[in-house]
């Protein structure tokens, strides 16, 4: 049982993980860890987390076939696990219903957050008005532009934005400004870390937080198929939906767990977020241990995705060691196929998926045709396109006016073909 | 007795403090800041620290970040550190590396380590590596006969002081306040109830930094620690310089205020 073993050192998945962290974070983090350990284990505690599920968030969320997206699966029968229905739009409401009532517990008052794709920032700033706590999110700079109806929601949701300049002003640079804050106000201030990665225990306790979306998917399909799926696919930035889903799975041995990654303008192009290929090595960033895009000097090289909640540079420790020790598969899903992906879905079953999500879309295509009609696939759908709406007219050229113009000059300098994604 | 311990030795000897100054390599270049490490050593700094540019610094404030970001755009290398260490070394003050652990750790930790104590390095300051996961390092330093820096904050436990002073060798980093590198206008009483506290578990030197940065600062910290260390106000010289020339001039001038800092307020 891979999931009993893998903790034995603390905070350990095998090798990766960790905690590398400023000695001034130390006693929070265990403080931390104290408290959610009681707090798993405390009836009220989870009971509140269940009825916010319930009565907040929506859940259980729903699971829903496909049929006419699957014609271009292989014929494999395709299932959604219906993350985007949540309130707010995505799977990160599971983690930081959790965290804010931990803060709640530790009695702090202040929350901050980093958000790449602004989902984890406005789940972070409804939490925080949920529970009456000030919010302060990280976003870096180009973050800030392509998800502006992100920004947007946050401050009306009465969260503070801080845009960061630094680096790539994309999230792992938020990361590094979020860990600054949390180093000087930590008394009162809880980071509500996004995603499976940082410092133990948040790769665990995240990871915990978002097992739900597993359990209830493994009991769904199990119930409507009376069978268990043979792949599962989620999309990887740092990882949280993924391990959310994959989780429950993983005792599993003929479930295939396949995460999927940026893959931006190609690995071959060096300009993508594909952290499980031969340009990223093993290393530390953000407080943990696991693969790293980095240069030949140790020094974090810059990531690039059409999707702004996949643009990091590292990923989470525990995929790492999933990947290392063979249970789970990983691959890169380029720009073109993502978005290919994105287009099919919307057109045959009326879903816009999150950007990030159709990273996971197109992988059940590939997976599909591997499985072909006997095949079953459960993907992630680990949120909704609403706040890709804008890129994604761009990326197709549906603005009007000037915009088009400009969106067809583009084209014309640099040709997107159409069948991006028949590479299988 | 290694060359830090040394140098900490003779200023408890002279009744003052040794003055600690940081400044990174490769910024504005690498010759550059061999000339500024050189600078600091004959305005009267006892120890450098020798900064590691990294890109993600997430214990460092505005200025640091600045001059480390130039660092790596000017193309600097890890292996740039040992020249700068070297000068420091011949120059005649103790250098120690200062930086994050993941340029150290994909150089490879021995390899690192090797290379330090060939160039004449004292010792290493890991400012996101506690000792809980420093295995490897305490190993590779013991080996190659170096210091282990590591930093007590103000919210280590008792319990915590105990391990990290147990495992350090050298000197204690005391993190003056909760927070990241960068001057502040006054250095807070966390300061001396954090080397008290540390004091009761070891008699290793300590050396207070993080938001010390002018003279009276100085002398008000050599009232109570074995070392006084400065970073940013040290790197702003650089940074604000109009040109290189003025840049170390600056430095110098500053460096030479904040030595006599450390000799008015020593115990
Ligand atoms: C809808 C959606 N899916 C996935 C992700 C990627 O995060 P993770 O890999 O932690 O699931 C994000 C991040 O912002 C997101 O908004």
């Amino acid at each position: 049982m891979i999931s009993e073993t893998t903790t034995e050192r603390l905070g350990r998945f095998g090798d990766f993980g960790g905690r590398y962290v400023p000695e001034a974070l130390v006693a929070a983090l265990e403080e931390l860890d104290e408290h959610r350990q009681k707090a798993m284990s405390d009836p009220e505690f989870l009971g509140a987390l269940a009825e916010l599920h319930r009565s907040y968030t929506g859940r259980p969320s729903i699971i829903t076939e496909v049929p006419r997206f699957a014609e271009h699966c292989g014929g494999a029968r395709v299932v959604l696990k219906r993350e985007d229905l949540n309130h707010t739009g995505s799977h990160k409401i599971n983690n930081v219903l959790g965290q804010v009532l931990l803060t709640k517990r530790m009695g702090k008052s202040r929350v901050i957050a980093e958000t790449g794709a602004g989902q984890h920032g406005v789940a972070t700033a409804t939490g925080a008005a949920l529970l009456g706590l000030e919010c302060t999110v990280y976003m870096g700079r180009v973050d800030t532009e392509r998800q502006a109806l992100n920004v947007a929601r946050m401050r009306l949701l009465g969260a503070e934005v801080v845009p960061v300049d630094h680096g790539s002003r994309t999230l792992k640079d938020a990361v590094n400004e979020a860990f600054r804050d949390w180093v000087t106000n930590v008394d009162s201030t809880h980071y509500v870390l996004g995603t499976v990665t940082g410092p133990y225990p948040f790769p665990e306790m995240v990871r915990d937080f978002h097992r739900i979306i597993g359990v209830e998917a493994r009991q769904q399909v199990l119930d409507a198929y009376g069978r268990l799926p043979d792949a599962v696919c989620a999309c990887v930035g740092g990882g949280s939906n993924a391990m959310g889903i994959f989780h429950r799975f993983v005792d599993d041995p003929d479930v295939r767990l396949i995460g999927l990654e940026g893959g931006g303008e190609g690995v071959d192009s060096g300009r993508h977020a594909a952290r499980f290929t031969g340009q990223a090595t093993p290393g530390v960033l953000h407080g943990a241990y696991t693969y790293v895009l980095q240069d030949d000097d140790g020094q974090t090289v810059e990531s690039h995705s059409v999707s702004a909640g996949l643009d990091y540079p590292s990923v989470g420790p525990e995929h790492a060691f999933l990947r290392d020790s063979g249970r789970a598969e990983y691959a890169p899903v380029t720009d073109d196929e993502a978005m290919e992906a994105f287009a099919l879905l919307a057109r045959t079953e009326g879903i816009l998926p999150a950007i990030e999500s159709a990273h996971a879309l197109a992988g059940a295509m590939k997976v599909g045709r591997e499985l072909g009609p006997e095949g079953l696939v459960l993907v992630s759908l680990s949120g909704r396109g609403d706040k890709d709406v804008d890129t994604a007219a761009r990326w197709f050229g549906l603005l009007s006016g000037e915009e088009i113009v400009e969106a067809e000059q583009k084209k014309a300098e640099e040709p997107v073909g159409e069948s991006a994604g028949s590479g299988g | 007795m290694t060359a830090v311990s040394e140098v900490l030795a003779r200023a408890k000897d002279e009744g003052r403090a040794a003055l600690v100054g940081y400044l990174p390599v490769g910024f504005p270049d690498v010759e550059g800041s061999v000339r500024a490490v050189r600078a600091l050593v004959e305005s009267g700094v006892d120890i450098v620290e020798v900064g590691l540019p990294y890109t993600d610094p997430l214990m460092d404030g505005p200025v640091i970040q600045t001059a480390a970001t130039r660092a790596l755009e000017g193309g600097v290398r890890v292996r740039d550190v040992f020249t700068a260490v070297r000068a420091v070394h011949e120059a005649g003050a103790a250098a120690v590396v200062m930086t994050y652990w993941n340029p150290v750790l994909h150089y490879g930790v021995d390899r690192f380590a090797a290379d330090l104590s060939a160039a004449g390095g004292s010792g290493l300051i890991t400012p996101d590596l506690v000792p809980d996961e420093a295995q490897e390092w305490i190993e590779a330093s013991d080996r190659h006969d170096l210091d282990r820096i590591f930093l007590v904050a103000p919210s280590s436990t008792t319990e915590r002081l105990r391990m990290t002073t147990g495992a350090a060798r050298g000197f204690v980093y005391v993190a003056a306040l909760m927070g990241v590198t960068g001057a502040r206008t006054s250095v807070g009483d966390a300061a001396g109830a954090l080397v008290e506290r540390t004091r009761a578990v070891t008699d290793l030197p300590l050396c207070v930094g993080l938001g010390v940065s002018t003279r009276e600062q100085v002398a008000q910290v050599a009232g109570f620690a074995d070392g006084v260390i400065v970073g940013s106000a040290l790197v702003r010289t650089l940074v604000d310089a109009p040109d290189p020339d003025t840049g170390l001039a600056d430095l110098r001038a500053l460096a030479r205020e904040l030595a006599a800092g450390a000799r008015e307020g020593g115990r």
